[in-house]
Protein backbone atom coordinates (compact mmCIF):
# COMPACT_ATOMS: atom_id res chain seq x y z
CA UNK A 1 0.00 0.00 0.00
CA UNK A 2 2.96 2.31 -0.58
CA UNK A 3 3.33 4.05 -3.94
CA UNK A 4 6.22 2.92 -6.14
CA UNK A 5 9.20 5.22 -6.61
CA UNK A 6 8.94 8.19 -8.92
CA UNK A 7 10.90 11.32 -9.67
CA UNK A 8 9.25 14.49 -8.42
CA UNK A 9 9.13 17.73 -10.38
CA UNK A 10 7.65 20.98 -9.09
CA UNK A 11 7.40 23.52 -11.93
CA UNK A 12 6.64 27.15 -11.07
CA UNK A 13 4.91 28.15 -14.30
CA UNK A 14 2.54 26.58 -16.82
CA UNK A 15 5.19 26.94 -19.53
CA UNK A 16 7.61 24.97 -17.40
CA UNK A 17 4.94 22.34 -16.67
CA UNK A 18 4.08 21.72 -20.34
CA UNK A 19 7.77 21.64 -21.24
CA UNK A 20 8.35 18.98 -18.56
CA UNK A 21 5.28 17.10 -19.75
CA UNK A 22 6.53 17.07 -23.37
CA UNK A 23 9.82 15.62 -22.16
CA UNK A 24 8.51 13.20 -19.52
CA UNK A 25 5.13 11.98 -20.81
CA UNK A 26 6.86 9.49 -23.17
CA UNK A 27 8.74 8.23 -20.09
CA UNK A 28 5.48 7.63 -18.17
CA UNK A 29 5.33 11.08 -16.62
CA UNK A 30 2.03 12.39 -15.31
CA UNK A 31 0.56 15.57 -13.92
CA UNK A 32 -0.19 15.61 -10.18
CA UNK A 33 -2.91 18.10 -9.19
CA UNK A 34 -5.03 17.36 -6.10
CA UNK A 35 -3.98 13.72 -6.16
CA UNK A 36 -7.22 12.48 -4.61
CA UNK A 37 -7.71 9.90 -7.38
CA UNK A 38 -4.13 9.43 -8.59
CA UNK A 39 -2.48 8.85 -5.19
CA UNK A 40 -4.87 6.05 -4.09
CA UNK A 41 -4.35 4.44 -7.49
CA UNK A 42 -0.60 4.66 -6.88
CA UNK A 43 -1.02 3.20 -3.39
CA UNK A 44 -2.68 0.18 -4.99
CA UNK A 45 0.17 0.13 -7.56
CA UNK A 46 -2.41 0.28 -10.32
CA UNK A 47 -0.56 3.41 -11.43
CA UNK A 48 3.22 3.52 -11.28
CA UNK A 49 4.23 6.76 -12.97
CA UNK A 50 7.98 7.20 -13.35
CA UNK A 51 7.70 10.98 -13.01
CA UNK A 52 5.15 13.23 -11.33
CA UNK A 53 4.85 16.85 -12.38
CA UNK A 54 3.27 18.59 -9.39
CA UNK A 55 1.36 21.68 -10.56
CA UNK A 56 0.22 22.78 -7.09
CA UNK A 57 2.89 25.46 -6.86
CA UNK A 58 1.81 27.25 -10.04
CA UNK A 59 0.00 30.37 -8.85
CA UNK A 60 -1.42 31.26 -12.28
CA UNK A 61 -3.39 27.98 -12.31
CA UNK A 62 -5.27 28.76 -9.08
CA UNK A 63 -7.49 31.40 -10.72
CA UNK A 64 -11.25 31.24 -10.74
CA UNK A 65 -12.71 34.12 -12.75
CA UNK A 66 -15.83 35.29 -14.52
CA UNK A 67 -15.39 37.17 -17.76
CA UNK A 68 -18.60 38.17 -19.51
CA UNK A 69 -20.69 35.02 -19.79
CA UNK A 70 -17.84 32.58 -19.16
CA UNK A 71 -16.64 31.08 -15.89
CA UNK A 72 -13.00 30.06 -16.16
CA UNK A 73 -11.70 27.51 -13.65
CA UNK A 74 -7.91 27.16 -13.41
CA UNK A 75 -6.27 23.75 -13.06
CA UNK A 76 -5.53 24.16 -9.34
CA UNK A 77 -8.98 25.37 -8.23
CA UNK A 78 -10.17 22.96 -5.53
CA UNK A 79 -13.65 21.46 -5.29
CA UNK A 80 -14.15 23.39 -2.03
CA UNK A 81 -13.94 26.71 -3.91
CA UNK A 82 -17.47 26.08 -5.16
CA UNK A 83 -18.83 25.64 -1.64
CA UNK A 84 -19.01 29.43 -1.24
CA UNK A 85 -20.53 32.42 -2.98
CA UNK A 86 -17.41 32.96 -5.12
CA UNK A 87 -19.26 32.13 -8.34
CA UNK A 88 -22.33 34.36 -8.75
CA UNK A 89 -25.67 33.71 -10.40
CA UNK A 90 -27.42 30.57 -11.51
CA UNK A 91 -24.19 28.76 -12.42
CA UNK A 92 -22.80 29.43 -8.93
CA UNK A 93 -26.01 28.11 -7.34
CA UNK A 94 -25.84 24.97 -9.46
CA UNK A 95 -22.16 24.31 -8.65
CA UNK A 96 -22.96 24.71 -4.94
CA UNK A 97 -25.71 22.09 -5.26
CA UNK A 98 -23.32 19.71 -7.02
CA UNK A 99 -20.18 20.12 -4.88
CA UNK A 100 -21.70 18.55 -1.75
CA UNK A 101 -22.09 15.29 -3.64
CA UNK A 102 -18.35 15.01 -4.28
CA UNK A 103 -16.65 12.59 -1.89
CA UNK A 104 -16.07 14.18 1.54
CA UNK A 105 -14.94 17.49 3.03
CA UNK A 106 -11.19 16.72 3.31
CA UNK A 107 -11.16 15.39 -0.27
CA UNK A 108 -12.84 18.58 -1.48
CA UNK A 109 -10.13 20.73 0.12
CA UNK A 110 -7.45 19.04 -2.07
CA UNK A 111 -9.09 17.62 -5.18
CA UNK A 112 -9.43 19.92 -8.18
CA UNK A 113 -12.19 20.61 -10.71
CA UNK A 114 -9.87 20.22 -13.70
CA UNK A 115 -8.27 17.09 -12.24
CA UNK A 116 -11.71 15.46 -12.19
CA UNK A 117 -12.36 16.71 -15.72
CA UNK A 118 -9.10 15.19 -17.00
CA UNK A 119 -9.45 11.96 -15.01
CA UNK A 120 -12.81 11.40 -16.77
CA UNK A 121 -14.22 8.94 -14.27
CA UNK A 122 -17.75 8.06 -15.46
CA UNK A 123 -19.05 8.86 -11.95
CA UNK A 124 -17.44 12.31 -11.74
CA UNK A 125 -19.92 15.04 -10.90
CA UNK A 126 -17.83 17.73 -12.61
CA UNK A 127 -17.70 15.68 -15.82
CA UNK A 128 -21.51 15.60 -15.73
CA UNK A 129 -21.55 19.38 -15.25
CA UNK A 130 -19.13 19.84 -18.16
CA UNK A 131 -21.21 17.63 -20.46
CA UNK A 132 -24.57 19.08 -19.40
CA UNK A 133 -23.52 22.73 -19.75
CA UNK A 134 -21.33 22.22 -22.86
CA UNK A 135 -18.20 23.18 -20.96
CA UNK A 136 -14.83 23.52 -22.64
CA UNK A 137 -11.58 21.87 -21.57
CA UNK A 138 -8.62 24.12 -22.36
CA UNK A 139 -5.70 21.83 -23.25
CA UNK A 140 -2.16 23.15 -23.46
CA UNK A 141 1.04 21.69 -24.76
CA UNK A 142 4.21 23.15 -26.19
CA UNK A 143 2.48 22.85 -29.55
CA UNK A 144 -0.23 25.30 -28.56
CA UNK A 145 -3.66 25.54 -26.94
CA UNK A 146 -6.76 23.60 -27.95
CA UNK A 147 -10.26 24.35 -26.70
CA UNK A 148 -12.14 21.07 -26.58
CA UNK A 149 -15.93 21.04 -26.10
CA UNK A 150 -17.04 18.40 -23.59
CA UNK A 151 -18.88 16.51 -26.35
CA UNK A 152 -15.51 15.94 -28.10
CA UNK A 153 -13.34 15.77 -24.98
CA UNK A 154 -14.96 12.72 -23.40
CA UNK A 155 -14.39 9.52 -25.34
CA UNK A 156 -14.95 6.65 -22.91
CA UNK A 157 -14.28 5.35 -19.42
CA UNK A 158 -11.40 7.52 -18.17
CA UNK A 159 -10.57 8.27 -21.81
CA UNK A 160 -10.35 11.78 -23.25
CA UNK A 161 -9.17 13.56 -26.39
CA UNK A 162 -6.07 14.83 -24.53
CA UNK A 163 -2.80 14.01 -26.25
CA UNK A 164 0.05 12.61 -24.17
CA UNK A 165 1.83 15.97 -23.99
CA UNK A 166 -1.28 18.03 -23.20
CA UNK A 167 -2.58 19.12 -19.82
CA UNK A 168 -5.93 20.68 -18.91
CA UNK A 169 -4.96 24.18 -17.77
CA UNK A 170 -8.54 25.40 -17.33
CA UNK A 171 -12.17 24.47 -17.78
CA UNK A 172 -14.80 26.91 -18.97
CA UNK A 173 -18.50 26.88 -18.14
CA UNK A 174 -21.23 29.22 -19.33
CA UNK A 175 -22.81 31.65 -16.88
CA UNK A 176 -26.42 30.52 -17.27
CA UNK A 177 -28.97 33.30 -17.83
CA UNK A 178 -30.88 34.64 -14.82
CA UNK A 179 -34.13 32.76 -14.35
CA UNK A 180 -32.66 29.42 -15.44
CA UNK A 181 -33.93 26.64 -13.18
CA UNK A 182 -31.50 23.89 -12.33
CA UNK A 183 -31.55 20.57 -10.50
CA UNK A 184 -28.96 17.95 -9.67
CA UNK A 185 -29.56 14.56 -8.06
CA UNK A 186 -27.34 11.52 -7.73
CA UNK A 187 -27.67 8.13 -6.09
CA UNK A 188 -25.02 6.11 -4.29
CA UNK A 189 -25.37 3.43 -1.65
CA UNK A 190 -23.34 5.33 0.95
CA UNK A 191 -22.78 9.05 1.31
CA UNK A 192 -19.64 10.10 -0.56
CA UNK A 193 -19.39 6.93 -2.64
CA UNK A 194 -19.13 6.92 -6.41
CA UNK A 195 -22.56 7.59 -7.85
CA UNK A 196 -24.33 4.76 -9.65
CA UNK A 197 -26.12 7.42 -11.69
CA UNK A 198 -26.72 11.17 -11.61
CA UNK A 199 -28.91 13.65 -13.45
CA UNK A 200 -28.42 17.35 -14.06
CA UNK A 201 -31.26 19.40 -15.54
CA UNK A 202 -31.70 23.03 -16.52
CA UNK A 203 -34.36 25.00 -18.36
CA UNK A 204 -35.90 28.46 -18.60
CA UNK A 205 -39.56 29.37 -18.76
CA UNK A 206 -41.01 31.49 -21.53
CA UNK A 207 -44.76 32.11 -21.50
CA UNK A 208 -45.19 29.14 -19.20
CA UNK A 209 -43.28 26.73 -21.47
CA UNK A 210 -39.83 25.20 -20.94
CA UNK A 211 -37.12 26.48 -23.29
CA UNK A 212 -33.40 25.69 -23.67
CA UNK A 213 -33.78 22.41 -21.78
CA UNK A 214 -30.67 20.53 -20.73
CA UNK A 215 -30.69 16.97 -19.39
CA UNK A 216 -27.27 15.50 -18.60
CA UNK A 217 -26.67 11.98 -17.29
CA UNK A 218 -23.50 10.85 -15.55
CA UNK A 219 -22.39 7.67 -13.81
CA UNK A 220 -24.67 5.45 -15.89
CA UNK A 221 -22.70 5.31 -19.13
CA UNK A 222 -19.03 5.28 -20.15
CA UNK A 223 -19.01 9.06 -19.96
CA UNK A 224 -21.48 11.80 -19.09
CA UNK A 225 -23.47 13.38 -21.90
CA UNK A 226 -26.59 15.36 -22.75
CA UNK A 227 -29.59 13.23 -23.66
CA UNK A 228 -31.35 14.89 -26.58
CA UNK A 229 -34.45 12.69 -26.44
CA UNK A 230 -35.10 13.73 -22.82
CA UNK A 231 -34.62 17.39 -23.71
CA UNK A 232 -37.09 17.02 -26.60
CA UNK A 233 -39.65 15.70 -24.11
CA UNK A 234 -39.37 18.98 -22.17
CA UNK A 235 -39.00 21.60 -24.90
CA UNK A 236 -42.14 23.70 -25.30
CA UNK A 237 -44.02 21.85 -22.55
CA UNK A 238 -45.34 23.27 -19.29
CA UNK A 239 -43.29 22.13 -16.29
CA UNK A 240 -45.15 19.45 -14.38
CA UNK A 241 -45.49 15.78 -13.59
CA UNK A 242 -46.44 14.77 -17.13
CA UNK A 243 -43.44 16.36 -18.89
CA UNK A 244 -41.02 15.39 -16.10
CA UNK A 245 -42.09 11.78 -16.23
CA UNK A 246 -41.85 11.73 -20.06
CA UNK A 247 -38.28 13.09 -19.86
CA UNK A 248 -37.34 10.37 -17.35
CA UNK A 249 -38.75 7.66 -19.60
CA UNK A 250 -36.98 9.11 -22.66
CA UNK A 251 -33.62 9.31 -20.83
CA UNK A 252 -33.91 5.72 -19.57
CA UNK A 253 -34.63 4.50 -23.10
CA UNK A 254 -31.78 6.51 -24.66
CA UNK A 255 -28.88 5.37 -22.50
CA UNK A 256 -26.50 2.45 -22.95
CA UNK A 257 -25.92 1.62 -19.29
CA UNK A 258 -22.72 0.30 -17.71
CA UNK A 259 -23.11 -2.99 -15.88
CA UNK A 260 -21.18 -4.14 -12.85
CA UNK A 261 -21.46 -6.77 -10.15
CA UNK A 262 -23.94 -4.70 -8.13
CA UNK A 263 -25.83 -2.85 -10.84
CA UNK A 264 -27.48 -4.40 -13.87
CA UNK A 265 -28.28 -2.37 -16.99
CA UNK A 266 -31.97 -2.52 -16.12
CA UNK A 267 -31.34 -1.22 -12.63
CA UNK A 268 -29.36 1.72 -13.98
CA UNK A 269 -32.10 2.49 -16.50
CA UNK A 270 -34.69 2.52 -13.75
CA UNK A 271 -32.47 4.73 -11.65
CA UNK A 272 -31.92 7.21 -14.48
CA UNK A 273 -35.66 7.44 -15.04
CA UNK A 274 -36.22 8.23 -11.37
CA UNK A 275 -33.28 10.63 -11.04
CA UNK A 276 -34.23 12.71 -14.11
CA UNK A 277 -37.74 13.11 -12.76
CA UNK A 278 -36.47 14.01 -9.28
CA UNK A 279 -33.94 16.50 -10.64
CA UNK A 280 -36.71 18.19 -12.64
CA UNK A 281 -38.99 18.27 -9.58
CA UNK A 282 -36.21 19.82 -7.51
CA UNK A 283 -35.64 22.48 -10.19
CA UNK A 284 -39.30 23.44 -10.58
CA UNK B 1 14.98 5.81 -8.52
CA UNK B 2 15.62 6.35 -4.81
CA UNK B 3 16.12 10.08 -5.22
CA UNK B 4 15.85 11.74 -1.81
CA UNK B 5 14.63 15.19 -0.90
CA UNK B 6 15.94 17.12 2.09
CA UNK B 7 12.96 19.07 3.30
CA UNK B 8 11.84 21.01 6.30
CA UNK B 9 8.39 20.36 7.73
CA UNK B 10 6.70 22.72 10.16
CA UNK B 11 4.50 20.65 12.46
CA UNK B 12 2.68 22.20 15.42
CA UNK B 13 5.04 25.18 15.18
CA UNK B 14 8.25 23.11 15.38
CA UNK B 15 10.67 22.49 12.51
CA UNK B 16 11.60 18.98 11.43
CA UNK B 17 14.42 18.51 8.93
CA UNK B 18 13.90 15.19 7.17
CA UNK B 19 15.27 13.36 4.16
CA UNK B 20 12.55 11.49 2.27
CA UNK B 21 11.91 9.77 -1.02
CA UNK B 22 9.34 11.58 -3.16
CA UNK B 23 6.95 8.65 -2.76
CA UNK B 24 6.87 8.96 1.02
CA UNK B 25 3.43 10.07 2.13
CA UNK B 26 2.97 12.90 4.58
CA UNK B 27 1.50 10.56 7.20
CA UNK B 28 4.43 8.13 7.06
CA UNK B 29 6.79 11.08 7.40
CA UNK B 30 4.90 12.58 10.34
CA UNK B 31 4.92 9.24 12.16
CA UNK B 32 8.21 7.61 11.22
CA UNK B 33 10.55 10.50 10.45
CA UNK B 34 9.18 13.04 12.92
CA UNK B 35 8.11 10.57 15.62
CA UNK B 36 4.63 12.06 15.99
CA UNK B 37 2.60 8.87 16.22
CA UNK B 38 -0.65 10.49 17.34
CA UNK B 39 -1.74 10.61 13.69
CA UNK B 40 -2.95 7.14 12.76
CA UNK B 41 -2.79 5.25 9.48
CA UNK B 42 -5.89 3.30 8.56
CA UNK B 43 -6.67 2.48 4.97
CA UNK B 44 -3.80 4.28 3.20
CA UNK B 45 -6.01 5.18 0.28
CA UNK B 46 -8.07 8.12 1.42
CA UNK B 47 -11.22 6.40 2.58
CA UNK B 48 -11.14 6.15 6.38
CA UNK B 49 -9.89 9.58 7.45
CA UNK B 50 -7.81 8.29 10.40
CA UNK B 51 -4.78 10.21 9.07
CA UNK B 52 -6.56 13.58 8.77
CA UNK B 53 -4.28 16.52 9.69
CA UNK B 54 -4.52 20.25 9.06
CA UNK B 55 -2.39 21.73 6.29
CA UNK B 56 -2.60 25.53 6.28
CA UNK B 57 -5.76 25.17 8.34
CA UNK B 58 -7.53 22.79 5.94
CA UNK B 59 -8.30 19.19 6.91
CA UNK B 60 -6.55 16.86 4.46
CA UNK B 61 -5.92 13.14 4.22
CA UNK B 62 -2.20 12.90 4.93
CA UNK B 63 -2.01 9.52 3.15
CA UNK B 64 -2.98 11.26 -0.11
CA UNK B 65 -0.29 13.91 0.03
CA UNK B 66 3.44 13.41 -0.37
CA UNK B 67 5.74 14.89 2.25
CA UNK B 68 7.64 16.85 -0.43
CA UNK B 69 4.39 18.69 -1.15
CA UNK B 70 4.03 19.86 2.44
CA UNK B 71 7.24 21.85 2.57
CA UNK B 72 6.63 25.41 3.71
CA UNK B 73 3.08 24.64 4.86
CA UNK B 74 1.75 24.86 8.41
CA UNK B 75 0.92 21.34 9.53
CA UNK B 76 -1.09 20.64 12.66
CA UNK B 77 -1.57 17.21 14.22
CA UNK B 78 -3.39 15.94 17.29
CA UNK B 79 -0.26 16.53 19.39
CA UNK B 80 -0.71 20.26 18.78
CA UNK B 81 -4.22 20.49 20.23
CA UNK B 82 -3.32 20.37 23.92
CA UNK B 83 -2.01 23.67 25.35
CA UNK B 84 0.34 22.87 28.27
CA UNK B 85 -1.63 20.57 30.54
CA UNK B 86 -4.97 21.81 29.20
CA UNK B 87 -6.74 19.67 26.68
CA UNK B 88 -8.40 21.32 23.69
CA UNK B 89 -12.14 21.92 24.32
CA UNK B 90 -12.94 19.31 21.67
CA UNK B 91 -10.77 16.73 23.43
CA UNK B 92 -12.64 17.53 26.67
CA UNK B 93 -15.96 17.20 24.85
CA UNK B 94 -14.96 13.83 23.39
CA UNK B 95 -14.31 12.61 26.96
CA UNK B 96 -17.53 14.07 28.35
CA UNK B 97 -19.74 12.71 25.59
CA UNK B 98 -17.97 9.35 25.37
CA UNK B 99 -17.19 10.03 21.71
CA UNK B 100 -14.53 7.34 21.53
CA UNK B 101 -14.14 3.74 22.47
CA UNK B 102 -11.04 2.15 20.96
CA UNK B 103 -9.69 5.58 19.99
CA UNK B 104 -8.12 4.61 16.68
CA UNK B 105 -10.15 7.08 14.61
CA UNK B 106 -10.12 9.82 17.26
CA UNK B 107 -7.08 11.87 16.11
CA UNK B 108 -8.57 12.04 12.61
CA UNK B 109 -11.99 13.09 13.88
CA UNK B 110 -10.47 15.71 16.18
CA UNK B 111 -8.41 17.31 13.42
CA UNK B 112 -11.31 17.16 10.95
CA UNK B 113 -13.69 18.83 13.37
CA UNK B 114 -11.17 21.40 14.68
CA UNK B 115 -10.31 22.40 11.10
CA UNK B 116 -13.96 22.82 10.14
CA UNK B 117 -15.07 24.56 13.39
CA UNK B 118 -12.24 27.10 13.19
CA UNK B 119 -13.66 28.18 9.83
CA UNK B 120 -17.38 27.76 10.34
CA UNK B 121 -18.59 27.44 13.93
CA UNK B 122 -22.12 28.16 12.69
CA UNK B 123 -22.60 24.79 11.00
CA UNK B 124 -26.17 23.54 10.71
CA UNK B 125 -26.89 20.03 11.99
CA UNK B 126 -27.11 18.83 8.41
CA UNK B 127 -23.71 20.34 7.53
CA UNK B 128 -22.18 18.89 10.69
CA UNK B 129 -23.35 15.39 9.79
CA UNK B 130 -22.09 15.89 6.23
CA UNK B 131 -18.64 16.83 7.58
CA UNK B 132 -18.50 13.98 10.09
CA UNK B 133 -19.50 11.48 7.39
CA UNK B 134 -15.96 12.01 6.04
CA UNK B 135 -14.31 9.71 8.58
CA UNK B 136 -14.99 6.15 9.67
CA UNK B 137 -15.59 5.07 13.27
CA UNK B 138 -16.46 1.45 13.96
CA UNK B 139 -17.15 1.75 17.71
CA UNK B 140 -19.38 4.66 18.54
CA UNK B 141 -22.11 4.68 15.93
CA UNK B 142 -21.21 8.38 15.46
CA UNK B 143 -23.96 9.77 17.69
CA UNK B 144 -21.62 10.68 20.53
CA UNK B 145 -19.08 12.18 18.14
CA UNK B 146 -21.84 14.37 16.72
CA UNK B 147 -22.86 15.39 20.26
CA UNK B 148 -19.30 16.29 21.24
CA UNK B 149 -18.67 18.39 18.14
CA UNK B 150 -22.06 20.07 18.41
CA UNK B 151 -21.38 20.98 22.05
CA UNK B 152 -18.12 22.69 21.13
CA UNK B 153 -19.72 24.42 18.14
CA UNK B 154 -22.43 25.78 20.46
CA UNK B 155 -19.90 27.12 22.97
CA UNK B 156 -17.87 28.71 20.15
CA UNK B 157 -21.02 30.40 18.82
CA UNK B 158 -21.92 31.63 22.33
CA UNK B 159 -18.49 33.25 22.69
CA UNK B 160 -18.62 36.83 21.41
Amino acid sequence: MKPASFIYHAPRSTDEAVSLLAELAPQDGRILAGGQSLVPTMAFRMARPAHLIDINGIAELAKLSVSGLVLSIGACVRHAAFDSDTVPGVTGDLLRKVVHNIAHYPIRTRGTFCGSVANADPASEWCCVMASLDGIAVARSQRGTRRLPASEFYQGIMATALAEDEMVVAAELPMLPAGTRTGFVEFSRRKGDFAIAMALVAYRLENGAMVEPRVGIGGAEAHARRIGAAEDALRGQAPGAEAFSAAGVAAAAAIDPLEDINNSADYRRGLVRTLVTRALESAA
Amino acid sequence: MSERHDINLKINGADYAVSVEARRTLVDTIRDNCGLTGTHIGCEHGVCGACTVLVDGEPVRSCLMFAVQAQGREIRTVEGLQQGDRLHPLQEAFMQHHALQCGFCTPGFLMLAVGVLEKHADLSDEELIDVLSSNLCRCTGYENIIKAVRAVAESMKARP
